[in-house]
Parts: structure tokens; C-alpha cells; sequence
């Protein structure tokens, strides 16, 4: 592997990692605030496959860096402006509809995203891809059901389901931009040519915004900078509560 | 005249990679190395024991996760140590493989017994979706035996389990998922 391309890899996992990372901690906001029990623990489960995920890029980013830093560094040892995770993964919890909605975007990006990854020339992302995508299948059911429940519920929910769209929906650009980081791994057949995504996103999403009454928001406005460190207000806040133990206790075991 | 191998024929190369193993004695001793969730399943049982190598003194562990956040990974590490340990084999390291991701075809049919027995729908127990996943009805009873049940959660008391009520007994259990 030449130096140009290590580097980029490296910067990729990281990002792949910090968006799992941020997620996996918002998702885990739910724990014990669920509406239900049953909701609780799959809140749980899917922030620990998220979380899960985040270790294995990290560790993969730590392997490629080579120099001391583990998965726990990378997780902990940042600020704000060293994360690259897409700004949709910081967005605040929200309400249970906001959450479901934003789960059911993402969802419906990683089943498409996962598969090509799983393709990549290198065989470590590939191998993290392929573990990963029978539970994102999983997750996309659950946050589809909650999508379609909702929009078409009471008057109340589908208000609720309706707002969080038309706030969130700025946000999913981001996902499909390529910088010359992705842009180099993508030609060498490492990274996801993500702009390649949209289209089928935008028609699987459409599709079951439709059938949950659900209108699609217009492209009207975007957000972006997570990709390059410049996020929104509420990452600093996440990490001072995720890093807190860490950075207070450096090396404390129980 | 051919032999026709009446197993799953994942089980049948996992059989026949652990009898043609140099160290079998070691993957006996494994055996006692147990799910902490599942405490009646093996690692061996659940399919995530991957490979048992000795170079010189050394020996080496592989074994697979179930789901990329399995919080048992690091538990099974450590009592896989600990076991080797126990036995003298003090040179070891225990290495976590992704690929080939671990799929749910891998547990031994002693092992899906164990967990009906222990009151845990094994994966085979419900008919998947046509996507692969877990149905909304119709998981065996792991109790009483009865058809008669419905999902509750796809996501039961871990990520690899779903939760059933049976309508027949009344009981809730938990259902390993296809995965
Ligand atoms: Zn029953």
C-alpha cells in the first residue's frame, strides 16, 4: 500500500468509525427511555451493533496508523474537530419519531452502502461490511415498521413523523458527497463511490415515505462540513459526556 | 460406494476440520468454554469456534463473533485463556476473525437441542421471511411445542434473539434468529 493511498484508508476508516460511534452513542440515549420495554432493548441492540462497528474501524484505523493509538484513543482521546462523522449521526435524539425517522434514513443508506463495501479491494472493510449487513437488514425493518405505524397513525404521530422529515431531510446530502479522500480510495476500488447511491436511496426511501402518507421533502436546503471536522453545536456536547470517564480517570479499570 | 453425510453440510466440514485437527485435544478441552448468555452452548456448539492451531509451544485461538457488537467477545477471550491456562498451555493468544461472517448454519445440531432444552427456539424452529428474517408468527414453542405463537420484539434480550409469546401455553421465549 503506498503512503498517498494508507493515508486516505486510514482517514476513511475513521470516518466510517465516527459515524458508528456517534450514532451507536445517540441511539444508546434511549436506553431506559424507551416507550416500551420491548423498544428499550432493541434501542440497545442496535446501538451496540453500531458500537461494535465503531471498534472494528477504529481498531482497523489504529492497525494502519502504527503508531500507539488503539480503538479507544480514536474513540475518546478527540475533539469535536478532529471527528468526521456526518452531521445526521450527531443530530440530538429528539423525540421517538425523530429518532425512527432518522434511523429509517440512515438504514435504508447502509443496506445499499454495505454490500458495495463488502466488495472493496481491501479485505479488512470488506470483512467489517459483510458482518454488518444481515443486521443492518435487521435494523431497517424495524425502523420501516415504526416509519409506516407512525406517519400513518393518529393525527398527532403523523404531524410528529412529518416534522422530523422536514427537519432532518437537509441533512442526508451529505451522505452521498465524494471529497478527493473517497474520491482517490473509490478509483482504486477501496471506498464506496457514494454519489452512485442516491438515486436508489431516494427511491426505496420515497416509496415508503408514500405508503406511510408521508410526503418527500423537497431538495431545498443541505448541510455539510462533518467530513471535514466542522459540525453542528451538538457533537461537543455528546462527547463531553461520552469522553468524560476517560479523560477524567485516564486508565481506570473495573 | 459414496457416503452420503445425513448433517447440514457446514456442520459435516466443522466435524471433520476438528477430528483431522493435530491438536483434537485441545478442542475437547475447549469444550468446556461456554456462551456467557447461553451457558448450556459452547463455543464450539455456537459455531464461533473458528480454528485451533500450535506453533512449538504456542497456540493459537481464532474464533468469530456472532454480531459485530457482541458484549460476550471479550468474556470468551478471557475464559478461553484462562482455560488454556488451567491446562498448562501458558503461551497462547486468542485472534478474532471477521471473515467468513458467522452465520447462524454454523451452531452443531447437539447445540440446537441444547438450546430447546434450555428453552430457547433454535434458528431452524420458524420459517425466515423471504428477505431472511425473523417471521411475525409461528416459531416453535421451545415449552409446550405449539405453532401458536406470534413475534413480540425482533429484538429479544440479545441482538441474536427475537422475542415470541406462544398463545398456546402463554409462556414468552426468546428465538435465535436466522442470521
Ligand atoms: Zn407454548
Amino acid at each position: 500500500m503506498s503512503d498517498t493511498i494508507k493515508d486516505a484508508t486510514l482517514e476513511y476508516a475513521v470516518r466510517l468509525g465516527d459515524d458508528a460511534n456517534v450514532l451507536g452513542h445517540r441511539i444508546s440515549e434511549w436506553v431506559s427511555h424507551g416507550p416500551f420495554l420491548e423498544e428499550d432493548i432493541a434501542y440497545a441492540n442496535v446501538a451496540l451493533d453500531y458500537i461494535g462497528r465503531a471498534r472494528m474501524f477504529y481498531g482497523y484505523a489504529s492497525e494502519l496508523a502504527d503508531d500507539g493509538r488503539t480503538e479507544d484513543d480514536f474513540a475518546y482521546m478527540r475533539d469535536d474537530r478532529q471527528y468526521h462523522n456526518l452531521l445526521l449521526m450527531e443530530m440530538p435524539r429528539g423525540d421517538f419519531a425523530y429518532s425512527q425517522v432518522r434511523q429509517l434514513l440512515i438504514d435504508v443508506y447502509y443496506n445499499l452502502l454495505l454490500p458495495k463495501l463488502a466488495e472493496s479491494r481491501d479485505d479488512t472493510l470488506a470483512a467489517i461490511a459483510a458482518k454488518a449487513i444481515k443486521e443492518s437488514r435487521y435494523h431497517l425493518r424495524r425502523s420501516r415498521d415504526w416509519v409506516l405505524r407512525l406517519g400513518d397513525g393518529t393525527e398527532e404521530s403523523h404531524r410528529r413523523t412529518q416534522a422530523a422529515l422536514d427537519s432532518l431531510w437537509g441533512y442526508t446530502h451529505e451522505m452521498f458527497e465524494m471529497d478527493e479522500t473517497e474520491r482517490l480510495l473509490a478509483d482504486k476500488g477501496i471506498a464506496v463511490d457514494t454519489t452512485r447511491l442516491r438515486d436508489e436511496w431516494h427511491r426505496q426511501v420515497s416509496s415508503i415515505l408514500t405508503e406511510a402518507t408521508l410526503s418527500v421533502p423537497e431538495d431545498g436546503w443541505a448541510v455539510r462540513g462533518g467530513r471535514i471536522g466542522y459540525h453542528t453545536e451538538n457533537l461537543g456536547h455528546l462527547l463531553t459526556e461520552m469522553q468524560f470517564v476517560h479523560r477524567s480517570y485516564p486508565g481506570c479499570q473495573w | 460406494m459414496s457416503a452420503i453425510p445425513l448433517m447440514p453440510e457446514e456442520h459435516y466440514r466443522r466435524l471433520q476440520q476438528r477430528d483431522s485437527s493435530e491438536v483434537k485435544e485441545l478442542w475437547d478441552l475447549l469444550d468446556e468454554v461456554k456462551d456467557p448468555e447461553i451457558p448450556v452452548l459452547s463455543i464450539w456448539d455456537l459455531g464461533i469456534l473458528r480454528d485451533i492451531e500450535r506453533q512449538g509451544e504456542h497456540i493459537i485461538v481464532t474464533i468469530t463473533p456472532t454480531y459485530s457488537g457482541c458484549p460476550a467477545m471479550d468474556t470468551i477471550t478471557e475464559d478461553v485463556k484462562a482455560a488454556l491456562s488451567a491446562k498448562g498451555y501458558d503461551s497462547h493468544e486468542v485472534k478474532m476473525q471477521l471473515s467468513p461472517a458467522w452465520s447462524s448454519e454454523w451452531m452443531s445440531p447437539e447445540g440446537r437441542r441444547k438450546l430447546r432444552h434450555y428453552g430457547v427456539a433454535p434458528p431452524e424452529d420458524a420459517d425466515a421471511t423471504e428477505d431472511g428474517l425473523t417471521p411475525d408468527a409461528h416459531a416453535l414453542c421451545p415449552h409446550c411445542g405449539s405453532s401458536d405463537t406470534r413475534l413480540l420484539s425482533e429484538f429479544g434480550s440479545t441482538a441474536c434473539k427475537a422475542l415470541f409469546q406462544c398463545q398456546a401455553c402463554k409462556e414468552t421465549f426468546d428465538y435465535f434468529k436466522k442470521i
